[in-house]
């Protein structure tokens, strides 16, 4: 029996193709002896030739092989070529099932033991290399440092300014609608006082350089180590600790108090506005109360809480960068990681600090 | 798809190109004639990369005029200029393969776009592309991370190829291979080009490519086409780049 193809067997007709091929297939087994006759074919290409050949194999079986017949020369390398085609490898699909998922969510937990284990791994080798540039005091990278200093600091300034300028007025003006029904009005004054300076500031500010400079120091380690230039600094006998992280690590260390600091007079600022605008307290008497209601330990207890945040945003961001794989995929997943988890510790970390600080009673 | 509007596939005609006040390509004008390999030459920097990304609309023009399959690109619609595209493959220089996708992925995808056929085809058809450009079926559930640099210059040749496009642009498809891995890409191309009929458009640096696989050269100086035609031609010519390229140090070690 002869099959007759005909017509342009090419990709942009494919689907309607793969139709009459199936359809052809089930002629299997039926007769003997089959031929497949192409010498009316227009045009032919790699899917008009893979189909024709598929036809030809699944027409076959082990008494006669089917065979394909009034092939013009033009095209008779193409189907040598396909001829020669193996069959396409199983996909081993990841099908959805609940011991997959327990599976899932057992890898995760223990994946938490590893992050930490990077974590604290990350915070010795910076103590070493920063050791290593305290003996070696030459081989401190200023140029960098003071570049990242730039980044994260000062380009931070505005934008870091106006969140906790408008927060402070948020905070003043709620505190004054509730406080005024009970004729509380000045106490205002202290909830900002204590809010902005020992919690809320830092922790904004924290928040915002996670967001701002935490995904950028991932996205930029990420991207070098795709492309292979932290293996490069490496076998030009550079350590990368000491080039790219170090410089990075002060940089945002020296940031966040500075920011923190600034954040806070923003939010004071602002409540100040909003507490004389809207709720009549004048600025000499709301820095009156300011003064009796603050003491000097609240600022401290921000200060010192702000360079700790950043180390452990500086830290989580710099294992996550080095822990990006060579996907595109991978630097947006480690990117994310990065924010996510930094903002995370920072929240845990500020919990600590609520309980050490109580205890020593500041 | 036998338009038989001339014997040009692609007619670049007085096209100028700038990038602020540097005129890369300075009112240029080129043929590629259908199912020929043109090898195209030029020292670094003069534009190669520019006038392929030109012609491929990458890079704006200030003046002059591209046709390719007979199709004016600056007067086409929408409809028109994706047709076009789905009937040339392009291989960038780096490969440019999505690198979250798998290989197998990364074949599929122009062919999941624009043709509606079932899985079983688009891996069949995945593996026919493999085995032509010369890689076994296993590489196909690997990432391009996982790959060395030939095998990318493969996988990207074989997703250019994936559409059974006309035309293919190949930058630079053999830099960075060794000579015997480049001289087998020479060879897979010319075969390609006999069994698939194409026409190729090959930026090239490597005199061996030139000598074994191309059938025509252009040679790209000050923003033009300073000489065109057979490696004899290139050899007889009196420019003094042509000189030194053709009958240099180099050149002469390949014609041994």
């Amino acid at each position: 029996m002869a099959l007759c193809a005909a017509g342009n067997w090419t990709a942009r007709f494919a689907p309607a193709l793969e139709r009459i091929v199936s359809d052809a297939e089930k002629l299997r087994g039926s007769r003997p002896h089959i031929f497949i006759d192409v010498s009316q074919v227009a045009s032919l290409d790699t899917f008009g030739a893979w189909l024709i050949e598929r036809l030809r194999r699944s027409l076959s079986d082990a008494t006669a092989e089917a065979k394909i017949a009034g092939l013009s020369a033009n095209y008779s390398s193409l189907v040598d070529e396909v001829s020669r085609v193996g069959a396409a490898p199983r996909v081993d699909s990841t099908s959805l099932s609940l011991l997959g998922m327990l599976e899932q969510i057992g890898r995760t937990v223990a994946g938490i033991g590893g992050t930490i284990i990077s974590l604290v791994d990350m915070l010795g080798a910076v103590i070493a290399a920063a050791g290593n540039v305290l003996i070696h005091p030459r081989s401190f990278r200023l140029a960098s440092t003071v570049h990242h200093l730039e980044q994260v600091c000062w380009r931070a300034v505005p934008i870091v300014v106006l969140i906790t300028f408008l927060i402070g007025c948020i905070i003043s003006q709620q505190g004054i609608f509730h406080f005024r029904q009970f004729g509380a009005d000045i106490f205002v004054v202290d909830m900002l006082g204590v809010l902005v300076l020992r919690e809320i500031g830092v922790l904004l500010v924290a928040i915002m350089v996670a967001g701002r400079s935490g995904s950028a120091y991932t996205a930029e380690l990420g991207s070098m180590k795709m492309r292979e230039e932290i293996d490069a600094l490496r076998t030009m006998g550079f350590d990368p600790i000491e080039v790219l992280i170090l410089p990075r690590m002060l940089a945002i260390m020296l940031a966040l108090p500075i920011l923190a600091f600034l954040g806070a007079m923003a939010a004071l600022y602002g409540g100040g506005l909003v507490a004389w605008l809207y709720g009549g307290v004048d600025p000499e008497a709301f820095l009156l109360r300011l003064r009796d209601a603050i003491s000097i330990d609240h600022f401290i207890v921000g200060m010192i809480k702000a360079p700790v945040m950043a180390a452990v945003i500086g830290i989580v961001a710099c294992v996550e960068g080095l822990a990006v794989q060579g996907s595109a995929e991978s630097l947006g997943q480690h990117t994310t990681a990065s924010v996510v988890k930094g903002i995370f510790f920072v929240i845990v970390m500020d919990g600590v600090f609520a309980i050490f600080f109580a205890s020593i009673g500041m | 798809m036998a338009e038989q509007f001339s014997d040009a596939i692609i007619r670049v005609r007085d096209i100028t190109v700038q990038f602020g006040k540097t005129r890369v390509l300075d009112g240029l004008n080129l043929d590629v004639k259908r199912g020929e390999i043109l090898g195209f030459v030029g020292p670094s920097g003069a534009g190669k990369s520019v006038l392929t990304r030109t012609i491929i609309g990458l890079v704006p023009k200030v003046a002059g005029s591209i046709e390719v399959f007979g199709v004016d690109l600056d007067a086409a619609n929408s409809a028109q200029r994706r047709a076009v595209e789905r009937r040339w493959g392009i291989l960038f220089q780096q490969g440019a393969l999505f690198s979250s996708l798998t290989v197998r992925q990364n074949i599929q995808f122009p062919v999941r776009e624009y043709l509606r056929v079932s899985q079983r085809l688009l891996d069949e058809i995945m593996i026919a592309k493999l085995a032509m450009v010369g890689l076994k079926p296993e590489v196909a559930d690997r990432y391009p991370s996982e790959l060395s640099g030939g095998m990318i210059k493969r996988v990207a040749l074989a997703r250019a190829l994936a559409l059974d496009p006309e035309l293919v642009f190949l930058d630079e498809p053999t830099s960075g291979l060794d000579p015997i891995g480049a001289g087998d890409f020479d060879e897979l191309v010319r075969t390609l080009q006999r069994t698939l009929g194409l026409t190729v458009f090959m930026v090239t640096h490597d005199l061996d490519s030139l000598y074994t696989a191309c059938d025509r050269i252009a040679v790209l100086g000050n923003g033009k086409i300073i000489a065109a035609g057979s490696i004899a031609d290139m050899k007889a010519s009196q420019h003094p780049w042509l000189q030194q390229y053709f009958n240099g140090k180099r050149a002469r070690a390949v014609v041994g």
